[in-house]
């Protein structure tokens, strides 16, 4: 049956090539855990993308409740903690999603570095792996700011007195962020809640796609 | 990819015809060196094993700890110090050095970690020699090495000197109390000394019950501040009918959470 539905749309859109490419890349002898136990280095990239995946889910699922305005944020939260059932878990998920995410995609930095897999013919994977590292950061950066508790409030000031303090342009991209030159409050929120929730999510799968073709383009790099 | 005389289309698409097409088998991997093996289906199961344990450290990690939650952001606690996540804690204690700091604020906030991550991004430009094994390449592993050790060193700093037991405290969530202070009945509770034994909160203590959800009427109030109850004496309300009246409302009404 299944055979049958599937002969019936390949028959039609020739999807076999789609699916075959991803299914067909060969796995060298060097990257695989199984024959060389050392290769767990090489998981750190997946176990990278892996989270995110978790990240985008468990964040999906926490919009349900959560609502971007200073009078119902926290309250929101603090709902979605105590009485939403498996709101502890959803919620759980994504706070240390955030933090393992980072510690993941410095080890995978790491191994890429220390192996000097970013040098010829890899030198724009390289330069994409480090803007989605700081898209990450950024996402880490915006997210606090998101339950409105206290150090949500004042981490996020001290932030934007850094960002103020660039030279010329400060100001500016303390108003783009925050919504005001000096005041932090109920627009800070919702621009905070929009980039965190569609610019920088936006962004990040753009750089994730671009990351994923290269590599499948250029395959993993070889043995030292 | 095929083209040319003699391809059949599936009617007027460009999807050539099933004999045409690439057939759907998986391809050799005898011709590949060493243990070389497909991504589907054998290495993505290896992958996945790899994920389901990591997923269940992951949930024991969530299980164990709850994310934390502070009391609401309240913008007027000028008190209240801050502290970013740990994964700025390098770039923040940073700002804490004389010449990373004030005056030389730049330096600190956008000319180092400019040029490190700076160097980071440009890392495939700097160190273009044919080298990958570390030993041959000094100069960039050297200089990562040293840059690790700083953010170890400059999160450490940080971490360490900050005080978590009064960080804990003062984003401590305090519950909040219904009762309305500011209301007459509560003057009236006050000035009548009904405080000193059912409490501020009109929780009771050690020598008098507690006033919150009674269920009790106005009148019931009324009779019981004027005549007693319990161990609590006659004529403890010594005020007028009129406050009586407001006080009787109050306590009448005063509910917990």
């Amino acid at each position: 049956m299944l055979n049958k539905i599937y002969d019936w749309v390949d028959e039609r859109l020739d999807i076999t090539p789609l699916w075959r490419d991803i299914a067909d890349h060969e796995v060298p002898e060097h990257v695989n855990p199984a024959h060389h136990f050392s290769a767990f280095v090489y998981c750190f990239g997946g176990l990278t993308f892996f989270i995110t995946v978790i990240q985008i889910l468990s964040g999906m699922f926490l919009t349900m409740y959560y609502v971007p305005d200073i009078k119902n944020a926290w309250q929101s939260v603090f709902y979605l903690q105590n009485e939403v059932a498996f709101g502890q878990i959803i919620r759980g998920m994504h706070h240390w999603g955030a933090s393992l995410v980072i510690v993941m995609m410095f080890l995978h930095t790491l191994r890429v570095f220390f192996q000097g897999a970013y040098k010829k013919p890899r030198e724009l994977n390289w330069i994409v792996g480090v803007l989605i590292f700081f898209i990450v950061l950024g996402l880490g950066f915006t997210g606090y700011l998101l339950p409105w508790d206290m150090k949500a409030l004042f981490a996020t000031k001290v932030g934007l007195q850094i960002a103020e303090s660039v030279p010329f342009i400060g100001t500016a991209i303390k108003t783009l962020l925050a919504g005001d030159p000096t005041i932090v409050g109920a627009q800070t929120l919702t621009r905070f809640f929009a980039i965190h929730v569609f610019f920088l999510p936006g962004a990040l799968m753009g750089l994730l796609a671009a990351h994923f073709l290269m590599i499948r383009k250029q395959g993993i790099s070889g043995p030292l | 990819m095929q083209r040319g005389k003699g391809m059949k289309f599936v009617g007027d698409s460009r999807i050539k015809t099933a004999e045409h097409r690439k057939p759907n088998i998986p391809k050799d991997y005898s011709e590949y060196p060493g243990k070389t093996e497909a991504f589907w289906p054998n290495f993505l199961l290896k992958e996945w094993m790899v994920g389901a344990v990591f997923l269940v450290g992951y949930l024991c990690l969530t299980v164990a700890h709850p994310s934390p939650l502070e009391r609401i952001a309240d913008p007027t606690d000028t008190a209240y110090i801050p502290l970013p996540d740990w994964y700025f804690l390098f770039l923040y204690q940073l700002l804490k050095y004389t010449y990373a700091s004030g005056p030389y604020n730049v330096i600190g906030a956008l000319v180092i970690p400019g040029l490190a991550f700076g160097a980071l991004m440009l890392a495939p430009f700097i160190d273009r020699g044919p080298h990958r094994r570390p030993a041959k390449r000094p100069f960039a592993v050297g200089f990562m090495l040293l840059a690790i050790a700083a953010i170890f060193f400059l999160t450490w700093e940080s971490a360490s000197t900050h005080d978590w037991e009064a960080a804990k405290k003062q984003g401590e969530i305090v519950a909040e109390s219904s009762v309305d202070k500011e209301s007459e009945g509560y003057k009236v509770f006050n000035a009548s000394g009904c405080i000193s034994c059912h409490g501020a909160e009109l929780t009771g203590g050690a020598s008098a019950p507690t006033l919150l959800d009674t269920g009790l009427t106005p009148e019931e109030v009324a009779k019981i501040a004027k005549e007693g109850q319990g161990a609590m004496p006659a004529g403890m309300f010594k005020g007028s009918d009129e406050d009586l009246e407001k006080l009787a409302e109050f306590i009448s009404n005063a509910k917990s959470e």
